[in-house]
């Protein structure tokens, strides 16, 4: 029967073996770090990184079509909960710390900017993320008297490659939960019309504000597992805004209809993006600007979009030469 | 004597200087099919807006049987088992027909899921007579179809109180009477209705008894008969001169 | 007291951008997240007219604000109409302009950092002291004042007392309403675009008298103004003009009595708090 129904199936024998390949995917990427320690893994860093944050940004921006800005400010929570307790705190105790930090942060921006509309909460998110940045920054010169916190570990880059890689496969078995519970298909109400959703006994704000805390507190894990790679750790680095910009791109650029969807726009515009700040630093800055044109003028729903677009015309021509 | 499924108790609502509703009473019994009706912007939709809790009124009170429901937000009045369509029908486009309905039993006054709310919404979708777009993506839909769809999700809930909102409005002679046998059936089976209709002909068949507004305030109460042919409310539908 | 003159005379310059951005926003219906860029770009030009041809940025205005009303008329009709004939709902419309205006944001911040540099810039224009109640200021900081206070003045006239200007403000309260009583809605908004765009330019260039600039800073503009426009309710000028005046005392008086490092955090707490407990604006309406 249609795809579209399935919510209630049963895992299917497809989705048993895509979870298989899955798995053997995952388990071979893992092996990375055995063959290469240096550009090829501090680039496939980057792009786990960037395929974790994507993904759980758009497992709430995706449903709601809320741009939040805020990813900044969950990562750089994360990577000041590790970065002030390494020294008390075990590291994985610290991972904890993070999710629930963030999260809760989220849960509070959540409860006080949901209600508005959504250039309110493109704003309100990004300055977020500056205000805390500069509270940061302002305690630290202040009462510190230092720029920045050293993090001192042994975790070394295939560690930090290892625990993003897992946190990955978290965060799709997550979004994949999600899609199947209830929690889920309201929010895909939420997504066609909210005054429905409400008059249909769902609880619009409540559900929207745990799908930000979940968003977040993954973010804010990944904040927190690329602590150690720093080394010395300041604001600027922490709360950079532009980690915001590029989810926001690569997330679009996929496609988040599907939760795969972000690990299209990722893929090439890390590389990209690593290239570009290579050879053309200065520059960055306009690359991200075309991306921006890119989303909005050709690919409004995405590489994903394009590529569902491509399959129903072929399946629709197939479908016209068959006289039913 | 039963307590009424809804009462209504001197509800207001203004918006800035325009008061909406004014001061406006009524009951509906258990298994009654009110008719609220009256003149275009007297308040009818307000009024289903207050009690489906789209608005919060400025003063008074609803309650639904012994619960007061007077400032609840929406989604907790639609668990408590009021259900309503809109007067723009407005289905789930991104959704299935199937999945349509199922929206309207899993969060509301029933909570079902997996196989159980598949299973309602299909025998609803029978019942409506859309037995066979279950899978027809909704934007393809005729306008009756979807307003059957839409009257399914809210009954999805199972409501103990069901709102419609000018349902009727925009079919053609035949889907009329399809449409008007459907709301016919459901008040054969005890369901609650009040309905906001211009329909005359259906608020004649349908209606056990009819409220009346007009730039709202209630001007009358009663059987239809009655009201139809009161002299205050053919003054506010067709002017002075007719009174 | 040194503190109120100064944030009043920084709240002056602020007022003209905010109101460029209420005029966008408010009428053409696109939150231009490019608008500090625009500002940036005006100090750039004012820059440059005064250092290579001796024109001050009063007078720049004239060659500026013309200019500005060009290209944001041109963005508007090739970049923002198509995106407003294409979303079915003000929903889409709202995410596409943010997409696209940030877009904007980061073609136009690169073009300049790649022109200019990364550096920081000022320039030397009435750079004297002047005398207010006993207390000294930079001329060039009252001169700009009173500029963007006759800027803003002429505004207000046009807007109320002028058939065009009226037609603009019905568009702002209601596009369908006005196209019923054919007011063209769809120059009317273009119109407005390019003129908010040219007051921004304006500010742009007052602003570059007094204030060292580079080209980094233009987000941190257009942040200042959202929150004028939206404690002012979107669309309101007159409002716009006295929360402008009420930003800038606050920033003045956190840097003079608290720490000048925490003045974009006040920005932003404003910002926050009146978000909180009165999203329509501090002199807009309640809708409910």
């Amino acid at each position: 029967m249609s795809r579209l129904n399935k919510i209630f199936s049963q895992i299917s024998k497809q989705e048993k073996r895509i979870a298989l390949y899955c798995a053997i995917a995952f388990a071979i990427i893992a092996t990375l770090p055995l063959f290469d320690q240096g550009f090829y893994l501090s680039i496939s860093v980057n792009i786990v990184m960037y395929i974790v944050l994507c993904t759980a940004w758009s497992l709430f921006s995706g449903p709601t079509h809320y741009i939040s800005l805020a990813t900044a400010a969950f990562y750089g929570i994360g990577t000041y909960v590790v970065a002030i307790g390494i020294k008390d705190i075990p590291y994985p105790v610290l991972l904890v710390m993070a999710a629930i930090v963030s999260g809760g942060i989220a849960g509070i921006v959540g409860l006080a900017t949901l209600r508005l509309s959504g250039v309110y909460f493109v704003v309100f998110t990004l300055g977020l993320s500056e205000l805390i940045r500069q509270i940061v920054t302002w305690v630290q010169t202040n009462f510190s008297g230092s720029s920045g916190l050293y993090v001192f570990t042994d975790i070394r880059e295939m560690h930090v490659f290892w625990q993003l890689l897992g946190l990955a496969v978290i965060v799709y078995i997550v979004g994949w939960l999600i899609n199947r519970s209830r929690l889920g298909f309201a929010m895909q109400i939420i997504g066609n019309d909210e005054t429905v959703a409400k008059h249909l006994g769902i609880n619009t704000a409540i559900s929207k504000i745990l799908l930000f805390m979940i968003s977040g507190a993954i973010i804010g894990v990944v904040g927190a597992i690329m602590a150690p790679r720093f080394s010395y750790v300041t604001p600027p680095s922490a709360f950079n805004p532009i980690i915001s910009f590029q989810v926001v791109i690569m997330a679009l650029l996929g496609g988040t209809k599907r939760l795969w969807g972000p690990l299209l726009g990722v893929i090439p515009f890390t590389i990209l993006f690593d290239q570009v700040g290579v050879y053309f630093p200065d520059q960055t800055s306009i690359v991200i600007g075309v991306a921006f044109m890119a989303i909005v003028y050709l690919l409004p729903n995405g590489v994903l979009g394009l590529i569902e677009t491509i399959k129903q015309k072929f399946t629709s021509s197939t479908k016209k030469e068959d006289p039913t | 004597m039963t307590q009424p499924i809804l009462s209504v108790n001197k509800l207001t609502k203004n918006f800035g200087g325009l008061i909406a509703v004014n001061d406006i009473s009524f009951q509906v019994k258990k298994g009654e099919l009110m008719g609220l009706i009256g003149p275009n912007g007297s308040g009818k939709t307000t009024m289903l807006n207050l009690i489906s809790g789209a608005f919060k009124p400025s003063t008074g009170q609803i309650n639904l049987e012994s619960t007061d429901i007077t400032n609840q937000a929406a989604h907790m009045i639609a668990r408590h088992g009021v259900a309503r369509t809109f007067q723009l029908v407005r289905i789930l486009p991104s959704l299935t027909a199937l999945q349509n309905v199922i929206a309207g039993c899993v969060y509301g006054h029933v909570k079902l899921w997996g196989e159980d709310a598949q299973q309602k919404a299909e025998a609803l979708l029978h019942r409506v007579g859309l037995a066979e777009h279950i899978n027809t993506p909704t934007d393809s839909l005729t306008y009756i179809d979807q307003k059957r769809l839409e009257l399914a999700r809210a009954l999805a809930a199972n409501p103990r109180l069901l709102l419609l909102d000018e349902w009727l409005a925009g079919l053609n002679p035949s889907e009329l009477n399809i449409g008007i046998q459907l709301i016919s059936d459901l008040r054969d089976e005890g369901t609650s209705i009040i309905m906001v209709e211009h329909v005359m002909d259906a608020i004649r068949q349908l209606c056990d008894h009819c409220v009346v507004m007009s730039s709202g305030i209630k001007i009358a109460d009663g059987s239809v008969d009655d009201v139809l042919s009161d002299p205050e409310v053919i003054r506010a539908y067709l002017g002075d001169e007719h009174a | 007291m040194s503190f109120i003159i100064n944030g009043l005379l920084l709240g002056g310059t602020y007022a003209l951008i905010a109101v460029g951005l209420t005029l966008q926003y408010g009428v053409a219906r696109i939150m231009n997240l490019a608008n500090g860029e625009n500002l940036v770009f005006a100090c750039f030009m004012a820059f440059w007219l005064y250092t290579a041809f001796a024109i001050n940025p009063i007078l720049g205005i004239v060659i500026i604000a013309p200019m500005a009303f060009v290209i944001n008329w041109l963005i508007y009709s090739y970049a923002m109409r198509p995106l407003v004939n294409r979303s079915k709902t003000s929903g889409q419309l709202e995410v596409n302009s943010i997409l696209a205006t940030f877009g904007l944001l980061f073609i136009l911040k690169g073009l300049m950092k790649f022109s200019f540099g990364g550096g920081y810039f000022t320039y030397n224009y009435l750079a004297e002291g002047i005398s207010i109640f006993g207390h000294n200021y930079g001329l060039n900081r009252v001169v700009a004042f009173i500029a963007a206070a006759v800027i803003a003045g002429t505004l207000y006239l046009f807007l109320n007392y002028t058939r065009y200007g009226t037609a603009i403000r019905a568009v702002a309260v209601n596009p369908t309403s006005a196209s019923l009583v054919a007011i063209n809605v769809p120059r009317a908004s273009a119109f407005a675009f390019a003129l908010g765009g040219a007051l921004t330019a304006a500010s742009g260039a007052l602003l570059s008298s007094f204030y060292t600039f580079h080209a980094d800073m233009g987000m941190d503009f257009t942040m200042k103004a959202l929150v004028i426009v939206i404690m002012a309710g979107v669309g309101d000028v007159r409002g716009a003009v006295l929360a402008a005046l009420m930003l800038g005392l606050t920033e003045t008086a956190i840097a003079t009595f608290v720490d000048p490092g925490l003045t974009a955090a006040g920005t932003y707490g404003l910002f926050i708090l009146v978000l909180l407990f009165r999203p329509q604006g501090i002199f807009g309406r309640s809708n409910s």
